[in-house]
């Protein structure tokens, strides 16, 4: 077998080589997987609070159960169905979706599916502090947003960083499913080109370096992050789970 | 709002379309967690082994394989079987093959967690007693490290089930595809979208409230 590493300056038809062609794909999947994780934070945060909040109102009450069926549902359903939920589904019974682009339906999915998961670590970090923490910013009486802002998620974020980084790089690589969609990001372009030049296993070596690449640097952006925030003296819990 | 119309269905549907790809993606979960268990003990108790050479093979594959998207594994399998035994395999073997060799690099690091999860002293205790390697990691270790990592095992076969659909990339007859396949027939393609999601959540959501029990009933026990 002859590997023909020339194929990546090959023009695609369109005036551009395949090679620029991949570095716009690279661009589209850290767009995509960059925007929905900013999704995913903010959405699972949010969800992973609410399931945590002293049950003492009826508000609070809904809120937790709100929360709740939110995780259930983004993460019982597989992130192909999700995103084709999003990208076929929504606007046709929403006809006013139709004009938003595919680029944010997709976003929108991949966030929302991965914000389950962020949501479940976060309710598990605040979960696993001591309740004397809680009750002793009540004690000094701080309100339930003063609680978790200077006691609660300062600490619970640290416990959480570990899995969250491999959260992080999973979202990365579940971003690849944005292909059934037609989004023009790396996993698309591997297979389109494998199919105009038929010279898939040069391309498909390239997209995978990409992809672990791209993983890697992520592991490495939290991983330094961890380290400028982690409490001298505090022993971290290891990162023992199921993932994908 | 446009109204999605659901008179189309009928259990006919079911049974025509949807049943085949159902069986081939339950029998694709449990393919590749048994074969996924098998290999990824395997790959555990090779990075575990204090042998560089067993090590350092383990630890590329075990990483190589957690850094790549399963649809890109997906895909280089299905561009690699045929190009390496020189004929198509199609699509359903392929994905089943690939499966069990992703899954081993999930379930090596779950089993791996679980082995170092059994104190020292019992290794020690049962080199002690003049136990082989094998009859101390059969006997002692293993099952107690299996026994541990339960629930951990079967949130990954529910997230493998998931993952099933994925061998859309390749054209498989999965689930996912029974429904789109019928979809296209019917001209219903968007409303079998929210009946496939409805078969996926019944299904993981029934199974991850098992698992939840599971692991109530494990924790008394223990």
């Amino acid at each position: 077998m002859a590997l023909e590493w020339q194929v990546f300056l090959q023009d695609d038809g369109g005036g551009r080589t395949y090679l620029e062609w991949m570095f716009e794909a690279w661009g589209w999947t850290l767009s995509v997987a960059g925007s929905a994780w900013v999704v995913a934070m903010v959405s699972g945060c949010l969800m992973g609070v609410l399931r945590t909040l002293p049950q003492d109102t009826r508000l609070n009450r809904w809120l937790a159960r709100l929360a709740h069926g939110w995780v259930e549902l983004f993460r019982n359903i597989p992130v192909l169905v999700q995103i084709f939920l999003w990208y076929f589904v929504l606007p046709k019974i929403f006809p006013s979706m139709q004009q938003v682009p595919g680029f944010v339906l997709v976003v929108l999915g991949l966030g929302f599916f991965t914000s389950a998961r962020i949501a479940e670590m976060l309710r598990a970090g605040i979960q696993a502090m001591p309740r004397g923490q809680r009750y002793a910013a009540m004690a000094v009486g701080f309100t339930t947003w003063q609680t978790y802002r200077y006691v609660l998620l300062p600490i619970a974020f640290r416990t959480i960083w570990p899995p969250l980084t491999s959260e992080s790089m999973n979202l990365l690589k579940n971003s690849s499913v944005a292909f059934a969609v037609s989004i023009a990001e790396l996993t698309m372009y591997a297979m389109q080109v494998q199919e105009e030049t038929s010279r898939g296993i040069e391309v498909y070596v390239v997209v995978t370096a990409l992809y672990a690449v791209s993983a890697f640097s992520v592991n490495r952006v939290m991983a330094f992050f961890e380290r400028r925030l982690s409490i001298p003296g505090m022993v971290r819990a290891a990162d023992v789970g199921a993932g994908h | 709002m446009s109204a999605l119309d659901f008179s189309f269905v009928e259990w006919d549907i079911f049974n025509k379309f949807v049943l085949k790809g159902m069986l081939f993606s339950f029998e694709l979960t449990i393919v590749a967690t048994v074969g996924g268990i098998v290999f990824g003990t395997i790959l555990a108790l090779m990075r575990l082994s204090g042998n560089r050479a067993l090590e350092l093979p383990a630890i590329i594959y075990v990483n190589g394989m957690r850094s790549v998207p399963l649809v890109m594994v997906i895909l280089w399998f299905f561009l690699l079987i045929p190009f390496l035994i020189g004929r198509s395999i199609g699509a359903e073997l392929s994905a089943t093959i690939t499966f069990v060799a992703f899954e081993a690099a999930y379930f090596s690091e779950i089993m791996r967690a679980g082995i170092q999860s059994i104190p020292r002293a019992q290794v020690m205790a049962g080199q002690a007693l003049g136990l082989t390697y094998g009859q101390n990691m059969g006997l002692i270790v293993l099952p107690q490290a299996f026994r541990n990592m339960i629930p951990v095992l079967l949130t990954q076969t529910i997230i493998l089930f998931q993952d099933t659909s994925l061998v859309y990339a390749i054209g498989a007859y999965d689930l996912l595809k029974g429904f789109v396949t019928a979809g296209k027939i019917y001209g219903r393609v968007e409303e079998v979208y929210i009946l496939a999601a409805l078969v996926y959540f019944a299904i993981c959501f029934g199974l991850s409230t098992l698992v939840r029990r599971l692991q109530v009933r494990i924790a008394i026990i223990r």
